[in-house]
């Protein structure tokens, strides 16, 4: 073959990589996954190489595929929000408030203020744990360590408090139809606290550890970036489409919860690559902290749950004392309260972003269609052209840096 | 920020696509409309080119299915969203269950690719002119489409199970 030729197509491949001289490039088949320590979840990708170069990648999900919808169908509406915990399961309670408030808005209940206060602080206590996972976790991937074991004391301590607000912490179930199950006690007010006190000293040293970091800005500008048109036809939401310099988001654009209360910024990037991710996620976690403290200091006292005795289950004292309070309690376990017909969708902000609830409802005890909108399922198909033309490690990094969740993937 | 209200919205639907615009409804503050099957591309593509609707994010796909609607029975849902105006409309299409196609949405919004495969897998919706419509959540050999109310969600062999207590 001519040997100018072979010069240009040298000249056009990445690095200073020998081309045989009858200019045939081989491709190699890698199974990334389905069970591989650096995915932090069972995804599998396979993936088309040129020596450490990705080509292109092929996906395969639904490996912990657990038909929530098609069970949603036939589970009364409370016995829901157990589904909806093992969706993103790093930060369910943000799940779980999405769920009550779909229901809520089909039921058309007005909540008192202290209940929206007890959920957004619940809420951005979640956003906060989830994004300190995704945030340590691109720490690790690209060879620090230190940070990730450092952080996770701290999001202990955030289930420390959920533990205390409704008895569990990973899948909490937190909360109920129509308001929270309890009051928030002494003892949450004073983890909050200590909270709110101590946790910006060690986020501070965390960032220092990584946000000016030589070895950390190597490996995360510029690797998996996607422009902003881009992300948008994609589907994007969240701290993932905020990267990419769109500034939508959940709270602001469609208040729910009495967020309009609260003053806070959304943190944008420019370039969408995982050091812009990072540095949104890591912005958000400060604004968190920022509402958390608003919620707080303003509390408005009050009832802890609206007035939908067909819906909130009556004290347990009430039950075993009160003739009415017993007929609600069977009705309601059993499911045999009247819904009104009618379709919902509503939309909260979580860890990935919009996490949509179209619920439609014929009357009956269960609904008729229930589907999840999942950030993760829809941004994730976005992966192979946001890894393409990159190496292979950049890879792995990229895909920590998008969050994907595998149950919130798989539904 | 411009402000559009739904029944702005409406009146530009009409005014584009007639009677292809079978009826609206304005469920929770959402509009929502049902339309003819076949308009659906050319009524993406123009929302999402509209200079002043700007429909340009999908939010959701999913299907749904009325056994009970004669030659209606499989209902597609699109969720739109116009970030700018702030707005979100609901588009649905019925399809009868024996000839399930629809044209794909995928030339409009990247993200309808899953979205599609997804309600392809549970309902058995056709989309013609999807670059690669298979199963995505359930294993490919499977011979049903799960979502479909005629599958009962405990085993149908079952005796000891009697639905009125467990369900529908």
């Amino acid at each position: 073959m001519d040997q100018t030729l072979i010069e240009q197509e040298k000249a056009k491949l990445p690095g200073n990589r020998l081309v045989s001289s009858d200019n045939v490039t081989e491709y190699t088949t890698l199974n990334l996954g389905p069970i591989h320590p650096a995915t932090h979840g069972v995804f599998q990708n396979v993936l088309t190489m040129d020596g450490e170069i990705v080509i292109d990648s092929e996906q395969t999900v639904g490996y912990i595929h657990r038909a929530f919808e098609k069970i949603a169908e036939r589970r009364p509406y409370y016995q829901i929000t157990p589904l909806t915990d093992r969706l993103n399961y790093c930060s369910s309670p943000i799940n779980n408030m999405g769920w009550y408030m779909t229901v809520e808005k089909l039921l058309g209940v007005e909540l008192p203020k202290r209940v929206h206060y007890m959920r957004v602080i619940i809420m951005e206590l979640a956003r906060i744990s989830d994004h300190l996972v995704c945030n340590s976790v691109i720490g690790v991937d690209t060879g620090a360590l230190t940070g990730f074991t450092y952080v996770f004391q701290w999001r202990e301590k955030i289930y420390d408090i959920f533990e205390q607000i409704c008895g569990s912490r990973l899948t909490t179930n937190i909360g109920r139809i129509g308001g929270m199950e309890r009051d928030f006690n002494d003892e949450v007010f004073r983890l909050l606290k200590n909270f709110l006190r101590d946790f910006p000293k060690v986020f501070t040293e965390f960032s220092n550890l990584l946000e000016r970091n030589r070895i950390f800005f190597d490996r995360t500008v510029n690797t998996g970036p996607i422009s902003g048109e881009r992300a948008l036809n994609y589907g994007f939401t969240g701290p993932n489409l905020r990267a990419a310099g769109i500034d939508y988001d959940v709270r602001v654009a469609n208040p729910y919860s009495s967020y309009q209360d609260f003053d806070f910024q959304i943190p944008i990037g420019q370039n969408g690559d995982t050091y812009d991710r990072f540095m949104v996620r890591q912005g958000e976690i400060l604004e968190s902290l920022k509402i958390i403290q608003q919620a707080l200091d303003n509390m408005p006292p009050g009832k802890f749950f609206a007035d939908v005795p067909e819906f909130y289950l009556p004290p347990k004292e009430d039950v075993y004392n009160n003739m009415e309070a017993l007929i609600w309690h069977f009705k309601i376990v059993m499911g045999e309260t009247d819904v009104p017909k009618g379709e919902v969708y509503h939309a909260v902000e979580g860890g990935n972003g919009e996490l949509g609830y179209y619920l439609v409802s014929d009357g009956g005890r269960a609904p008729y269609k229930l589907h999840f909108r999942r950030p993760c399922f829809i941004f994730y198909q976005a992966y192979p052209e946001m890894i393409r033309g990159g190496m292979l490690s950049d890879a792995v990094v990229t895909l920590s840096s998008m969050n994907v969740i595998a149950g919130e993937l798989d539904g | 920020m411009s402000a559009i209200t739904n029944e702005f919205l409406l009146e530009r639907l009409n005014q584009e696509f007639g009677a292809k615009v079978i009826s609206a409804e304005l469920p929770y503050g959402m509009l929502s409309i049902v339309i003819d099957p076949s308009v659906i591309v050319d009524m993406l593509k123009w929302l999402h080119e509209d200079k002043i609707l700007k429909f340009r994010f999908l939010t959701d796909i999913c299907g749904s299915h009325y056994p009970d609607l004669k030659d209606k029975e499989l209902c597609v849902i699109y969720h739109l969203q116009s970030m700018e105006n702030n707005i979100r409309l609901r588009i649905k299409a019925f399809l009868p269950v024996s000839n399930p196609e629809i044209q794909t949405a995928t030339s409009v919004y990247s993200s309808a690719n899953w979205m599609e495969r997804e309600t392809y897998d549970y309902y058995g919706v056709i989309f013609k002119g999807h670059p690669n419509l298979k199963r995505i959540l359930n294993v490919d050999e499977m011979d049903y489409f799960p979502l479909r109310k005629e599958y009962p969600l405990e085993d149908a062999t079952r005796t000891d199970k009697e639905d009125q207590y467990f369900g529908r």
